[in-house]
């Protein structure tokens, strides 16, 4: 495997984010509510994973290796998603924030992206884009049934809420090697994108009937490989296949 | 299938196949084109590649590559997958062996590229065909024409149906549940 450039680790990080969500919402596949919210989530799931393939496919030509050795063979450590990403799924009202969190801004980090001077990325967050419409409008049809539901779905809504809201600062937060790529015209600025995602999360609870929460704290480490306990177990169950059976094919 | 699907090239750097490619001869590629035509979306068997609008072009690579270019779909979709299969057995089948599909992500696969023909035979199978408008407005919640009695007294049941570009309708004329195509 070749020596990460900045181009290749940021492709990763877009990678493991979409690989590592995806492989969460697959998790109610069998589990869901109801039928066609079990339906939803295998389409959303595979929408990830199709997304993930692509960044691997692409960070694996950088690379000189496989899209399978990059998702199948890194451990939690070499792992850069965000943290929220790799959250155990919770309650369906955990989820449904969650997912609303992100899709709220993948729509508006990925409509940037379509302008990357890297024309591979561009290609890919214009099929991305796409995807993500449908997504948001489903987690955020969502929120505004759950939230202002009953008494108990308005509850558990609230409580994710709570559990979740420290986590939205690290979707904002650049580093040097993006800042590095934002001025060579590829990587684009989150931190521009928190007024828009701010106003459109309050204008989702307001509907809800739900409240931004009043405790505000911060946790990150994701990009640098620190995770939270999480990560290790669900790699466990999504690796083990591959690990078992080096190059098995269907 | 085995030794077919590997000599399919994984999906690479778009701008590695940015190579010019040399038009085929007009009676070879009208040729190539029907065979082509054949060669159908396996999870909706009455459209065609061309009437799905993923084919984009066919040429010669410069090292005498027969070259065909698909748009994938939805990007997690496993048609894609087998369609690449499909299009080198096919081309395989009929003495073309050394054929290279390359999947083109950009410009991104819209409805609006699906055919006419394609369409109506949507339509004929039962299923609504893609509206004039890409993803950014959401599925209509009712008013969509029933393909099987054309009662517009319809309602939507789910955004997200049995596969990643349908959604799930009801129709309150005829009883009948369908499929409606997304545009995307």
């Amino acid at each position: 495997m070749t020596e990460p450039d900045n181009l290749s680790t940021y492709v990763l990080r877009l990678a493991d984010d979409a690989m590592v969500l995806g492989q969460r919402i697959s998790e109610w596949t069998s589990n869901s509510p109801n039928l066609e919210e079990d339906i939803a989530n295998s389409n959303v799931a595979l929408d990830y994973l199709g997304r993930a393939r692509m960044l691997y496919a692409y960070a694996a030509t950088m690379l000189n290796t496989t899209e399978d050795d990059l998702a199948f063979m890194r451990d939690a450590r070499q792992y850069t998603n965000l943290l929220m990403h790799e959250l155990p799924k919770g309650d369906y009202a955990f989820s449904t924030v969650r997912q609303f969190f992100i899709d709220s801004f993948d729509v508006l980090y990925f409509e940037q992206l379509i302008h990357s001077g890297d024309a591979q990325l561009a290609a890919i967050a214009a099929k991305t884009f796409k995807e993500c419409q449908y997504h948001v409008r489903r987690s955020r049809d969502l929120m505004v049934r759950l939230g202002d539901g009953t008494d108990e779905s308005n509850s558990r809504m609230q409580t994710a809420l709570d559990e979740l809201w420290g986590y939205r600062h690290e979707l904002f937060m650049d580093d040097e090697l993006e800042t590095e790529l934002q001025q060579q015209g590829v990587a684009i600025t989150r931190a521009d994108l928190q007024p828009k995602w701010d106003a459109a999360i309050q204008d989702c609870l307001t509907e809800a009937t739900l409240s931004i929460p009043e405790a505000d704290w911060t946790v990150s480490g994701g990009r640098a490989g620190v995770h939270s306990e999480h990560l290790g177990h669900m790699l466990d169950d999504m690796q083990c296949l591959h690990r078992s059976h080096p190059g098995v094919t269907w | 299938m085995r030794s077919v699907s590997e000599t399919v090239v994984p999906i690479k750097a778009h701008s590695q196949h940015q190579q010019a490619l040399r038009s085929l001869a007009p009676e070879l590629e009208q040729r190539i084109m029907t065979l082509l035509s054949e060669v159908k979306d396996p999870e909706l068997p009455m459209l065609s590649i061309q009437d799905l609008g993923i084919l984009r072009s066919i040429g010669w690579s410069c090292d005498e590559q027969l070259v065909v270019n698909i748009s994938p779909t939805y990007s997690g979709c496993p048609a894609v997958e087998a369609i690449r299969v499909n299009i080198i057995e096919h081309l395989a089948n009929h003495g073309y062996q050394n054929v290279l599909v390359i999947e083109q992500l950009s410009p991104a696969w819209t409805t609006e590229w699906m055919t006419e023909q394609g369409k109506a035979a949507l339509k004929a199978h039962g299923i609504a065909a893609p509206l004039a408008h890409g993803c950014s407005k959401p599925v209509p919640v009712s008013g969509l024409e029933c393909p099987q009695c054309n009662s517009t007294n319809t309602g939507l049941i789910t955004e997200f149906g049995s596969t990643a570009c349908k959604a799930m309708y009801n129709c309150h004329s005829c009883f009948e549940t369908f499929d409606y195509f997304k545009a995307f």
